[in-house]
């Protein structure tokens, strides 16, 4: 049975094989609440998903068990990937930048190869060219305090791209920003997504934002976490500016609205 | 000096820009006050003691003025500058053990929590005895006199340097804590990249403390070894003076004790400034 299972798995090609595999993923911490419940979820090579949901619905909890940060209470994740041999797979952006204040802005983004042992003068070749992606050649030198908060967003970016992952994963990274710097970033984030073939995970409470970047809305409602809809979004990309004044963008609003409003009201009729 | 703040827009390939602040004499013109008003009222004083001694016709063996103190200092030099240096460098000495022995128990302690509960409440005990009441075990313990003053003043100087240092430690960012997780890197690399670091500017304000405090413990521990012992530093003068009666060469002794002081606590703010100065909170100036 394992061994057929196997060569099933070797036959399917690595674009259809998901990258990220939860089945009955559940969570509950030390005192006693459940924070998830039964998530399964599969996520394909080079999708772009949010998950979407009010507060308390676990989206958070759910990305640090997929990152490895934390073990689930029942269930199991998989990453047929093999992220065991790669401690690179996959990177984290948190909803504050993370930056060490002590360190330049290269220094910050070569920090996981110093930690992989990489020679520094490849580490520094390639954390500069993760600084030009995010567009911030001029400012490798610059200290986190001298950066506005878009900028060290774009810092703790170019960081978590630096090691080429698999995945990234993103806690609600753009939340602390203003609405013209967090457009600006939506705009960048996709663009370089497009321009490179990793997988996005990115954790979100704006049903606008989640339209704007994913191809996959997972609605999660709260008490317990559990997912409750699973939302595509079809509308092709490169989306820019005019996809934000479109009538499918409106369109698409509206049913991801919908979504998270059943999941307040589940949570309403629980509560 | 430049005040690096960085004048940017949101924007793509703009270079920084840095603000430089207008210096005279080669300190920034912001620097001056700070330097010049404590330096007014100190004046000042002196000016208003010497006023009162002089009107009052004060005799000297019971308070003598500034002018006569630093006239005294500038006679018995050669003496006082002899037990000036016996003093301070007992005193630098006790803050350099403090400084690997706190550092280094710190980083222990850093290892395990079990460690750290089982040893921090003796360092407390050794913190809350006086030194004057354990300074006469110890120089009757020790053959050593100098050796017996040090471990005095190291008793003093360590402890706020071990609070502080395992504060800092334990006060790593927790999301990096999970990044240095997330990339697997070692309790070496995450003690070495991040904890040190984050511990930085805790050790740096104990640092402060304890400079100040190597030389009360030098200078308390002299007292109690008093004039029996081989020791003659600024505390064995005063001792001396008192005893002879020569009360201006007293106030000379202690006039220096201060002074020294001031020192150690101005340049280990000078360190703290240089090391901390890109980064922290506490050197951060605000325009608002």
């Amino acid at each position: 049975m394992t061994a057929f299972a196997n060569a099933a798995k070797l036959q399917e090609r690595p674009a259809t094989r998901p990258v990220v595999s939860c089945r009955g993923v559940a969570k509950v911490f030390s005192n006693g609440t459940l924070a998830l419940q039964n998530v399964d979820l599969d996520i394909k090579h080079h999708q772009f998903v949010s998950l979407l949901g009010p507060s308390g619905c676990g989206k958070s909890t759910l990305l640090r068990l997929i990152a490895g940060l934390g073990e689930p209470s029942a269930g199991e994740i998989d990453w047929p990937a093999d992220r065991e041999g790669d401690a690179h797979a996959l990177s984290f952006v948190f909803q504050e930048p993370t930056l060490m204040p002590w360190a330049t802005a290269i220094k910050n983004v070569m920090l996981p190869l110093k930690i992989a042992r990489m020679s520094a003068d490849e580490a520094r070749g390639r954390a500069a060219d993760a600084l030009r992606l995010v567009g911030l050649s001029a400012f490798e030198n610059s200290y986190p305090r001298e950066l506005s908060g878009g900028m060290k967003m774009r810092v703790s970016i170019a960081r978590a791209l630096v090691t080429r992952p698999q995945v990234l994963l993103m806690d609600e990274p753009f939340a602390a920003l203003d609405e013209i710097t967090r457009f600006k970033l939506n705009n960048d984030l996709l663009r370089l997504w497009q321009d490179s073939n990793f997988t996005v995970v990115f954790v979100t409470h704006s049903v606008f934002e989640s339209v704007f970047l994913s191809e996959r809305i997972v609605v999660m409602a709260a008490r317990p976490g559990r997912i409750i809809e699973d939302i595509e979004v079809a509308a092709p990309y490169p989306r820019d500016n005019d996809y934000r004044t479109s009538p499918l963008y409106n369109e698409h609003c509206r049913s991801a609205s919908a979504a998270l409003e059943s999941a307040m009201a589940h949570h309403a009729h629980h509560g | 000096m430049t005040t690096p703040l960085a004048q940017v827009a949101e924007q793509d390939g703009t270079a920084p820009v840095f603000l430089r602040e207008k210096t005279i004499l080669g300190l920034p013109a912001s620097a001056w006050p700070k330097i010049l008003m404590p330096l007014a009222v100190g004046l000042l004083s002196l000016g208003a003691w010497e006023m009162v001694v002089r009107i009052n016709q004060i005799p000297p063996y019971i308070l003598p003025g500034p002018i006569l103190i630093a006239t005294t200092m500038w006679l018995d030099w050669g003496t006082l500058s002899g037990s000036l240096w016996i003093t301070l460098s007992i005193s630098l000495a006790a803050l350099a053990v403090a400084v690997v022995a706190g550092v280094a128990l710190a980083i222990l302690f850093a290892q395990s929590k079990w460690v750290e509960l089982s040893f921090f409440p003796y360092a407390v005990i050794l913190q809350v005895t006086p030194v004057v009441a354990i300074a006469p075990l110890i120089i009757i313990w020790v053959d050593n006199v100098q050796l017996s003053l040090l471990i005095c003043a190291w008793i003093v100087a360590f402890f706020p340097i071990l609070s502080n240092t395992t504060l800092g430690l334990n006060s790593a960012d927790h999301n990096l804590l999970n990044l240095f997780q997330l990339y697997r890197a070692s309790r070496f690399q995450t003690l070495l990249y991040l904890r040190l670091p984050a511990a930085t500017p805790y050790f740096l304000a104990g640092l402060k403390i304890s400079g100040g405090l190597s030389l009360i413990g030098a200078v308390v521990a002299e007292f109690v070894a008093g004039t029996g012992g081989s020791a003659s530093g600024l505390a064995y003068r005063i001792l001396e003076s008192g005893y002879q009666l020569r009360i201006p060469r007293m106030f000379a002794a202690l006039f220096m004790i201060s002074i020294s002081g001031i020192v150690i606590f101005l340049c280990l703010s000078f360190l703290s400034h240089l090391v901390l100065r890109r980064w922290h909170e506490s050197a951060l100036k605000r325009e608002n």
